[in-house]
C-alpha cells in the first residue's frame, strides 16, 4: 500500500469535531497525519491529490446494502456492488443476508467475506437472524459474530413472532451487536405494492398502511423494555429504513425512555413521495414504499433533530427484465449507492440547511458506530485510511447508464445531485477516481 | 404525464384525455353510427387488431370485437383461456410477439392495474385499456357519458365541453374500492361539470377515494354514506356489482348491505323517481339492484351496451389514426 497525500482540502471529520483546511497523509492503510496546510509538504507520497475547494471526509459507511451474491449475480455481484459503493464515496458496506441461499451459516458468511469475491471497499455482513430468514429459529449468533457478523437481520422480512424476536434480541445483547429489523407487519400488507392513500386508490393498487410499519416498531420497543426488566440485558434494536411519521415517533419516544434503539432512513424516503410512481413506474417501487409528503417531512425532521442515527441506502439492484413487469409483480427495490451523497447534500444541506459536517456524520461516523466498526467513519490518526474527497459545490445530474452497478433500477435517473465524489480511498488504496 | 411515451391513439386512462379529445371521440361515434354499414366496413379494411384478454369478459371483449369487425378490421383474440398466451411469458414479450405478427393496435384486459401502460411503452403500439385490475375502464366511462347525453333531458343538445354536465349529479353506489368503472367515471364526469357522489360503506369506499377529484374541474367528487340521501340529489344513479369473490376478509354483512344500498323500486320512487339508472354489468339482480328496476323505465342498462359498441368503433378508428383522427394526440 503506497502513501497518498491529500493537500489543501477542507477536512471535515465529525468524529473529532474538525472542519478546517488540513493536509492528510495516508500511509500503510492508515491515517498517518492530519496537519495544518503546508506541514506535510516534505512528506513523500506515491500519489498526491490536490483537494483545493474539495471536502476531505471519512469514507462513507452504509449499513444496509444488497449485493445479490451468492445466487443472483445477474443483478449485482460483490465486485460490482462495491465498485458502485466506491463511486458513491462509500468505503464500508454491510451486506444484507437475503441472498440465494440465505446467509445464515459461518461457511456462507466466510465465503461472502473472502477476498476472492473481489470487494474493492471493506465488506461487512449481517447474517440472517433466523435460519433461512424464515422467522422460526435463530441462527448461531456467537459463531457468526466470530466469523465477522456485525449484526443480525432477516431484512426483506420482519421477525414476526414475538418469542423469536425476543430470543434474537437477547442473543444479540449477549454479544453486543444489534438486531436490525425490517419493520413490516406482513399480516397487514399481503397483496400491497405501494403506500396506502389517495395515490394508491387512484392507481387501483392495494396500499400498505403506516401502521404495518409502526406496529412492529412498537412491538420491538416493548420487547426491549421487557428484556431490560427481566433479563438484565440491554439489547440494541436497529430499525431499518424508517418511512413513516408514526414509526419515527415511536423511535423518538423509545430513545427518550433511554432504550438502545437506533434507526436509519434511506435517501429516497426523504426525497420522494408516492406521487413519484407516476404511471406505474416500477423504479419507484420499493419496500417500505414511498409515502406521502407528511411522512417524508417527518423523515427530514427526524434527521434534523437527531432521532435518526444514520442514512442508509438499501441499495437493491434488480435486472431490467424484472422491473419491466406489471407494477404489482415487479420486485421491490432501487439502487442507491451512487445517489446517496448527492441527494443528502441537495435535500438536507441545500434544502434544509443541515451542515455538511452533520451530513457526513449521518453517513460515516454514526453508521460506523451503529455496527461498531472501530477505526472507521473517522479520520483520527491511526484509523483506517478510508477517505472520500468530494466537490461540495458540484451540481450534476445522475445518469443511470453510467452506474458501476450491474442494475439501473433507480427513480433518480437524470435527477439533480449536489456534491460530486472525486476520489474514494479504501484502506489506503485509491478505489475510485471521478 | 409522460404521454409522449405512448403511441398516439392509445387510451390508457381517462386522465390523459382532454375535454376536446372527449368531444372528438363522441363526434366520431355519431359520424360512424350514421354511416351505412358497407361504408363503415371499409374504414379499417385489412387492418389488424389484437384482443389480448388475460381476464375473461364476455361483454367488453364481444363489444370490442364486433366494433372492430364492423369497421372491416381483422381481429385475433389472445386469451389466457386459450393456450395462446405462453405460460410465464412476460407481458412485454407477448406484446412484442403480437407486434411482430402484424398487430397494429392491442386491446388489453388485464388483472393488474397499470398493465396497459407497460404494454404501450414496450410495443409502441396504440393500446386500448379494456379494464386493468382495480384501476380503470376508460371506454366504459365514455360509453356511460354518451348514454347520459342521450337520455338526460336538457343535456342532449349541449356541446361537449367543461359545462356539458353542469347541474347533473351522478351517484355511483357499491364496491367503489374494486371498481375500475367507478374510477374512470369519477375522473371523467367532473371534468364535464358533473357532481359525482360516491356512495357505499367504508369497507368498499375508503376516504382516499376523494383523491379522484380533479383539480380545476368545475365538477367535483364527494362521498355520501347514506344511499337515500345521495339518491335524492341524483339525476343518474350508477349501481356497481358486488364482487362476492372480493369480499373475503372484509367485514361486510350482505343482508345489511342489501337493506342499505340496494336500488329497489320503492327506494327509487321515493327518492328520485326521474333518475336514470345505469349499471356496467354484469349485474346480480336481487343484490345491488332489484330486477324490476333493472328492467324498469328508468333503466339505461341496455342502452349502455349499445353505446359501448358505438363508442368502441370510434376508439378503434382513433387508435389507428384514420377517419378524422389522422393527427390525433394522446
Ligand atoms: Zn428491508
Amino acid at each position: 500500500m503506497s502513501d497518498i497525500l491529500i493537500l489543501n482540502g477542507r477536512v471535515v471529520d465529525p468524529s473529532s469535531g474538525l472542519d478546517a483546511e488540513r493536509d492528510v497523509l495516508l500511509r500503510h492503510g492508515r491515517v498517518a497525519a492530519v496537519e495544518m496546510p503546508g506541514a506535510l509538504r516534505v512528506a513523500k507520497a506515491k500519489e498526491t491529490i490536490d483537494a483545493k475547494g474539495m471536502i476531505v471526509a471519512p469514507g462513507l459507511v452504509d449499513v444496509h446494502v444488497h449485493l445479490r451474491e451468492p445466487g443472483q449475480t445477474y443483478k449485482e455481484s460483490i465486485k460490482t456492488g462495491t465498485a458502485a459503493a466506491a463511486a458513491g464515496g462509500f468505503t464500508s458496506v454491510v451486506a444484507m443476508p437475503n441472498t440465494v441461499p440465505v446467509n445464515d451459516t459461518v461457511a456462507r458468511l466466510e465465503w461472502m467475506l473472502d477476498a476472492a469475491r473481489g470487494a474493492c471497499v471493506k465488506l461487512f455482513a449481517m447474517p440472517a437472524a433466523t435460519f433461512g430468514s424464515l422467522g422460526e429459529e435463530i441462527t448461531d449468533f456467537h459463531q457468526l459474530q466470530r466469523a465477522g457478523a456485525v449484526g443480525f437481520t432477516d431484512d426483506g422480512k420482519p421477525v414476526l413472532v414475538d418469542r423469536v424476536m425476543r430470543a434474537a434480541l437477547v442473543a444479540a445483547a449477549g454479544i453486543g451487536v444489534p438486531v436490525s429489523q425490517h419493520a413490516e407487519d406482513t399480516r397487514l400488507t399481503g397483496g400491497c405494492s405501494m403506500n396506502a392513500g389517495p395515490v394508491a386508490f387512484r392507481l387501483g393498487l392495494r396500499g400498505m398502511t403506516v401502521e404495518a410499519e409502526s406496529k412492529i416498531v412498537e412491538r420491538d420497543v416493548r420487547l426491549l423494555k421487557d428484556i431490560e426488566q427481566h433479563d438484565g440485558l440491554r439489547p440494541h434494536l436497529h430499525v431499518q429504513h424508517v418511512s413513516t411519521a408514526k414509526a419515527m415517533e415511536a423511535i423518538r419516544q423509545a430513545k427518550r425512555e433511554g432504550l438502545h434503539v437506533t434507526c436509519e432512513v434511506a435517501p429516497h424516503h426523504f426525497t420522494l413521495t408516492d406521487e413519484a410512481i407516476g404511471e406505474y413506474d416500477t423504479n419507484a417501487k420499493m419496500n417500505p414504499p414511498l409515502r406521502n409528503d407528511a411522512d417524508r417531512l417527518a423523515m427530514i425532521a427526524g434527521l434534523m433533530d437527531g432521532t435518526v442515527d444514520c442514512i442508509a441506502t438499501d441499495h437493491a439492484p434488480h435486472a431490467l427484465f424484472e422491473k419491466e413487469q406489471e407494477f404489482e409483480r415487479a420486485p421491490n427495490g432501487i439502487t442507491g449507492l451512487e445517489t446517496a451523497l448527492g441527494l443528502a447534500l441537495r435535500v438536507l444541506h441545500k434544502g434544509q440547511g443541515m451542515s455538511i459536517s452533520r451530513v457526513i456524520e449521518l453517513m460515516s461516523a454514526h453508521p460506523a458506530r451503529v455496527v461498531s466498526l472501530d477505526g472507521r467513519g473517522t479520520l483520527r490518526v491511526d484509523s483506517f485510511a478510508d477517505v472520500v474527497v468530494f466537490d461540495p459545490a458540484a451540481e450534476w445530474n445522475f445518469e443511470a447508464v453510467k452506474s458501476r452497478s450491474k442494475s439501473r433500477n433507480t427513480p433518480f435517473d437524470g435527477a439533480p445531485m449536489l456534491g460530486r465524489v472525486v476520489a474514494t480511498i479504501s484502506e489506503g488504496t485509491l478505489v475510485y477516481r471521478g | 404525464m409522460k404521454s409522449s411515451e405512448y403511441a398516439a391513439g392509445s387510451l390508457l386512462t381517462v386522465a390523459n384525455l382532454s375535454v376536446e379529445d372527449v368531444a372528438a371521440i363522441l363526434a366520431a361515434t355519431d359520424r360512424l353510427e350514421r354511416m351505412a354499414a358497407a361504408e363503415r366496413a371499409r374504414i379499417l379494411a385489412g387492418r389488424r387488431i389484437a384482443l389480448l384478454f388475460y381476464e375473461s369478459s364476455t361483454r367488453t371483449r364481444t363489444s370490442f370485437e364486433l366494433a372492430a369487425k364492423s369497421l372491416g378490421a381483422m381481429t385475433t383474440l389472445v386469451s389466457d383461456k386459450s393456450s395462446s398466451i405462453e405460460k410465464g411469458e412476460s407481458l412485454k414479450d407477448t406484446g412484442l410477439t403480437l407486434r411482430a405478427l402484424g398487430a397494429e393496435c392491442i386491446v388489453l384486459r388485464h388483472a393488474n392495474s397499470g398493465a396497459p401502460y407497460l404494454l404501450a411503452k414496450a410495443t409502441g403500439l396504440p393500446v386500448l385499456n379494456a379494464g386493468d385490475g382495480m384501476h380503470e375502464h376508460p371506454s366504459q366511462a365514455l360509453l356511460d357519458l354518451r348514454t347520459m347525453l342521450a337520455r338526460l333531458s336538457g343535456v342532449g343538445g349541449r356541446l361537449v365541453n367543461g359545462k356539458t354536465l353542469d347541474g347533473v349529479t351522478v351517484v355511483i353506489t357499491g364496491d367503489i374500492l374494486h371498481s375500475r368503472v367507478a374510477r374512470s367515471n369519477a375522473m371523467l364526469l367532473p371534468r364535464l361539470g358533473a357532481k359525482v357522489v360516491l356512495c357505499g360503506p367504508k369497507e368498499l369506499l375508503p376516504e382516499d377515494a376523494l383523491g379522484l377529484g380533479v383539480h380545476g374541474a368545475s365538477g367535483c367528487v364527494v362521498i355520501e354514506r347514506d344511499f337515500d340521501k345521495a339518491l335524492k340529489q341524483a339525476q343518474v344513479v350508477m349501481m356497481l356489482r358486488i364482487q362476492r369473490e372480493r369480499l373475503a376478509g372484509l367485514e361486510l354483512d350482505l343482508g345489511d348491505y342489501i337493506s342499505r344500498y340496494q336500488l329497489d323500486e320503492e327506494r327509487l320512487a321515493a327518492r328520485s323517481p326521474e333518475a336514470l339508472v345505469m349499471h356496467p354489468g354484469p349485474m346480480i339482480r336481487g343484490l345491488e339492484i332489484a330486477g324490476e328496476v333493472a328492467d324498469g323505465p328508468n333503466s339505461a342498462i341496455e342502452d349502455q351496451v349499445r353505446h359501448g359498441l358505438a363508442v368502441r368503433t370510434a376508439l378503434l378508428v382513433r387508435a389507428l389514426g384514420v377517419g378524422g383522427f389522422e393527427s390525433v394526440t394522446v
